[in-house]
């Protein structure tokens, strides 16, 4: 339990998808214009996050790593499918993001207008592929380090923690944006200079949680 | 061989003023993780390259035949099959590259660059003009890299390509290395100052 709490904060403060990692750069510069549009997106990477990362986790666990498919019986022990795992996983983010993108237009319409465009393009965010790929380095480590994941429940924290993470990320950037906006800013650096300089900040300020530890 | 002015321009628009990472923001996410040193900046820079134009060529080869409602899902697997290729060939060559690039390679596959240009070149042009669209946008996106990453370890660890480049007796004068230059956020702030230096010599690139 204490493993998968740590894991959860470290995912949003020390690992956080972008500050450390530059995961879901795009549509972060990209959206980060106002805070309402861009917690609404931040919302749908979660949501994402947390439904395709356990399925990617089965399909790792149970399909894909070297002797998964025991379960199978004899004959397939010895299989090791992981080079279909690029392809297997976008597969299944693409589906699910589909799949979400018709269940909230069931749902909730209103939600479904205020996202728009970016609900099926959260299917290209590397935040996702990211997660995913992330997961299957992390289930390889040896449960000691901290940054292994052992069980489903651990997936779900650092799904969460991860998701979480970006929404913090884009929404205090969309609200420094807003502000910059009466801001006396060098002609050439206006617009893509200037954002880039102050998720620069962020970064450095982000820097202090890093070796966090519970 | 001579060039029309169109081919020229496909070719050499995304060097600098259609250039995919500075003036059309996609595939920042790699280009600042992968630019601590300049030899992982320099494989995946030619990687992006040769993943883009034989995706771009194989999407126009088959542009006609994809159904317009599912051509997100066919451009993926697509490209995830060439990422595929690439990375178990980085594998079985450099494989302490590959381990250094870690997910990065394999977040080619969501690496917006690819999708812009498929989607928007790709789709409509011929296999010729797509292959040397990709051409031109991955050294465009290369280039990026390699100034990034040869600012970033020059700095931060005072060697290039792994050679120690400044000498040991400017240490003993006094000199360290720059730690700030290997953490992440210096990779944002020096793309700033490319942005910065590009749009004060190409004033019609500025934001009004």
């Amino acid at each position: 339990m204490e493993h998968t709490l740590s894991l959860f904060v470290r995912s949003i403060f020390a690992d956080n998808m972008i500050f450390a990692f530059f995961l879901g750069m795009c549509s972060y510069l990209a959206v980060s214009k106002n805070v309402k549009t861009s917690l609404g997106l931040g919302i749908a990477v979660t949501f994402v996050l947390l439904i395709t990362l356990p399925v990617n986790y089965l399909l790792e666990t149970k399909v894909l790593s070297e002797g998964a498919l025991a379960w199978l019986g004899e004959g397939f022990a010895k299989l090791n499918l992981s080079y279909l795992s690029f392809i297997l996983f976008i597969a299944v983010i693409a589906a699910i993001v589909q799949l979400v993108e018709m269940v909230v237009e069931k749902f909730s319409p209103s939600l479904y207008a205020s996202l728009g465009i970016f609900l099926p393009l959260i299917a290209v965010n590397c935040a996702i592929m990211g997660g995913a790929l992330f997961m299957q380095q992390r289930v390889g480590l040896p449960a000691t380090d901290p940054k292994a994941l052992t069980s489903m429940l651990d997936v779900v924290a650092y799904a969460l923690g991860s998701g979480l993470g970006w929404l913090l990320a884009i929404v205090g950037l969309a609200a420094i944006r807003e502000k910059m906006q009466y801001s006396n800013v060098p002609a050439p650096l206006r617009g893509l200079g200037i954002t880039f300089i102050t998720v620069g900040l962020m970064a450095m300020a982000f820097l202090c949680f890093s070796g966090l530890d519970i | 061989m001579k060039l029309s002015d169109k081919t020229k321009q496909t070719l050499l628009g995304p060097l600098s003023s259609n250039n995919p990472v500075i003036m059309q923001v996609l595939g920042i996410c790699s280009a600042l993780a992968v630019t601590v040193e300049l030899k992982p900046a320099l494989v995946m820079g030619l990687s992006v390259t040769i993943i883009v134009a034989l995706a771009n060529v194989i999407i126009s080869l088959i542009r006609n035949t994809i159904p317009s409602n599912v051509r997100i899902i066919v451009q993926l697997v697509v490209v995830a099959t060439v990422v595929t290729i690439v990375s178990e060939v980085l594998k079985a060559f450099a494989y302490d590259v590959s381990v250094q690039l870690s997910v990065y390679i394999g977040l080619i596959i969501t690496n917006c660059i690819l999708m812009g240009r498929l989607e928007a070149f790709a789709m409509g042009n011929k296999p010729w003009d797509s292959f040397l669209d990709g051409l031109g946008n991955g050294f465009g996106y290369a280039w990026i890299l390699v100034v990034v990453a040869f600012f970033r370890e020059l700095l931060g660890s005072g060697k290039l390509l792994g050679f120690q480049v400044i000498p040991q007796c400017v240490y003993d004068a006094g000199y360290v290395n720059n730690g700030l230059m290997m953490m992440p956020s210096m990779a944002l702030i020096l793309v700033a100052c490319i942005i910065w230096v590009h749009r004060s010599i190409n004033k019609d690139l500025q934001d009004k």
